[in-house]
């Protein structure tokens, strides 16, 4: 055993030295591009949240003073019990949906291959392509009863919700069909044997088995209801407005991550650094969200 | 009694197919109704948003003619840079995050692990965060071109590829690569020529997830590049509706089923690949 391992060792080492010498090839592109693309920009961006800033060279120390705007910013406060309620609701009926969907394509119903095709489709078309897809449609049905998407908050909350079922469910439905054919046959076999119904199945053998998936699709269908973007621009772009009692207005379907944006490009430039202090809660937000899911798919291995 | 029950469960399986059917005619719908309004007056689109067009509302080519032209920016010229930037960035991203994996996952030093966990903790950082200072460092690096921007594709697309590239190098046994180096291969040739044919079913998947990403992306070119002189299909189509006033909808409906054509025609050529690599991208993210 000692042996075999130094010898591993010495093997290893057979290759180990040689790469090194090749580190600038290897590492290196890789490395100087992730500096450019993450890691400056990142760091930068948790400086310049402390920051008042037009532009990055004119940038001076002012502590927390953006963060304190930022929760005082009545449209910022706004989107993101919006986007919560949105990521809670889409949430619940993609997996709800989405497992249904799953469940009646492992049965072994004629045209299962046709209809998974068809499912996952619009998750290959661009959130700014849907966006407008589904404002024709919206436009096509509430123009007879002379509203539209833009001009009611609830429509288009619902009709976010909607487009998001619409892309999401075929994605979530492919892991769960994974999920799913991995129940092992002789538990399900061993349930018939024994009388359960195809419910008690179901709930005792079938969804227990299927946990693991279900963490995931919750996970995932969380993480893209908080950072939905393109969606939001084109569906609605934060449409209808509210006037508020101290002059300010609302863009009243406007989601975090758009609102972000709006901050940093709107009128007024001052407000950058308030931005930059949005993003970076909103960053804290996702990757905490980010966190859970990797603690739980650990609590899940070590129980396995 | 077996019969009986055989015969239940036949109807109960066919009853849910045509159930299934159903619900799968109305998820193209939105799709047809595309397809139905490429071909009407600009004027039927928003009143008959889903009657066929008729002798009265039936355009032709028109709005395909009239989408590819108005404007001053001419629509292929978005699909070109939008086709270049995504096969570009894809393919380097898939060279240089394997590389960089192997190195990672062979020589396992304390700088490569750093890397390593930088990669995986920028997985969960929405591009939000970055985008000010990215789209600046870009513009002052002059990386804000179609030509440049698959480098910053790279640096923050590099999380996701070094996850899964790593996870699968370090499955793969130390052996191969062993009888490689006393066979007298350098690690060149023994990267290229043993280890990257090995890597193929993750570089399908990491590649397939890359495509969808970058064809689709909206927000990072739209703050990097110099949208003066360079658009993609997405940013092509958000601006029909902000800068030319009035939206022509008969044409932008032609524009968008020319900009779904080729991605629903590379889905059917290569459906086995892009579920089975989303799959697992959704699995390991």
């Amino acid at each position: 055993m000692k042996h075999k391992h130094s010898n591993a060792a010495v093997n290893s080492s057979m290759i180990r030295r040689p790469i090194r010498r090749w580190f600038p090839l290897f590492m290196g592109p890789m490395v100087c591009a992730f500096i450019i693309g993450f890691v400056y920009p990142f760091c930068k961006g948790i400086y310049l949240s402390f920051c008042k800033f037009k532009v990055t060279s004119d940038a001076h120390f002012v502590g927390l003073e953006n963060y304190r705007r930022a929760f005082q910013d009545a449209s910022f406060v706004h989107s993101f019990w919006f986007t919560a309620l949105f990521a809670v609701i889409s949430l619940v009926l993609i997996n709800v949906l989405a497992f249904a969907v799953a469940y009646a394509l492992t049965q072994g119903i004629k045209g299962s291959n046709l209809y998974r095709t068809v499912f996952f489709m619009p998750n290959l078309i661009g959130g700014i392509v849907l966006g407008y897809i589904w404002s024709m449609i919206f436009d096509g049905i509430l123009s007879r009863y002379g509203t539209s998407i833009l001009l009611n908050t609830k429509l288009g909350f619902w009709g976010l919700i909607i487009l998001m079922c619409w892309q999401q469910i075929g994605y979530m439905m492919i892991i769960y069909i994974a999920g799913l054919q991995a129940v092992p046959e002789d538990m399900l076999e061993a349930a018939k044997i024994d009388g359960a119904s195809r419910w008690q199945t179901l709930w005792k053998v079938t969804i227990p088995n299927v946990m693991p998936s279900i963490t995931i699709c919750t996970f995932l269908s969380l993480t893209n209801g908080f950072k939905l973007f393109d969606q939001n621009l084109a569906l609605t772009g934060g449409q209808p407005y509210t006037i508020l009692s101290d002059g300010s207005s609302i863009k009243t379907t406007e989601m975090l991550a758009l609102n972000i944006l709006n901050t940093f490009y709107g009128q007024n430039a001052n407000s950058r650094g308030t931005a930059q202090a949005k993003a970076v809660l909103f960053f804290i937000l996702v990757a905490t969200i980010g966190l859970l899911q990797l603690s739980a798919n650990r609590k899940k291995e070590v129980q396995q | 009694m077996n019969k009986h029950s055989l015969s239940a469960e036949a109807r109960r399986k066919t009853i849910l197919s045509i159930v299934l059917g159903v619900i799968c005619v109305i998820y193209v719908l939105p799709v047809l109704t595309v397809v139905i309004n490429s071909f009407k007056l600009n004027t039927y689109v928003k009143t008959d948003t889903f009657a066929l067009p008729n002798a009265e509302s039936f355009a032709g080519w028109a709005n395909f003619i009239k989408g590819l032209t108005f404007g001053n920016y001419p629509f292929l010229k978005s699909a070109g840079y939008s086709l270049f930037i995504t096969i570009v960035s894809t393919a380097l991203i898939l060279l240089c995050t394997s590389m960089a994996a192997w190195y990672i996952a062979r020589v396992d030093s304390k700088f490569c692990r750093m890397v390593y966990y930088l990669c995986v903790f920028s997985m969960v950082v929405p591009f939000q965060m970055v985008m000010f200072t990215l789209s600046k460092t870009a513009d002052t690096l002059k990386l804000n071109t179609p030509w440049t921007i698959p480098i910053i594709y790279l640096g923050f697309g590099a999380g996701l590829a070094i996850f899964m590239f790593v996870g699968f190098v370090k499955s793969i046994p130390l052996e191969i690569e062993e009888a490689a180096a006393i066979d007298g291969c350098g690690p060149l040739r023994t990267y290229f020529s043993v280890v990257l044919p090995m890597l193929r079913p993750t570089m399908i998947s990491v590649g397939i997830l890359e495509i969808m990403w970058v064809w689709n992306d909206y927000l990072l070119p739209y703050l990097v590049l110099d949208r003066t002189k360079y658009l993609t299909i997405p940013i092509h189509i958000q601006y029909l509706k902000g800068s030319y006033g009035t939206v022509d909808l008969g044409a932008t409906m032609a524009l968008i089923l020319l900009s779904i054509i080729p991605v629903i025609v590379f889905y059917l050529l290569c459906q086995k690949y892009i579920i089975k690599g989303v799959a697992a991208g959704a699995v390991k993210g």
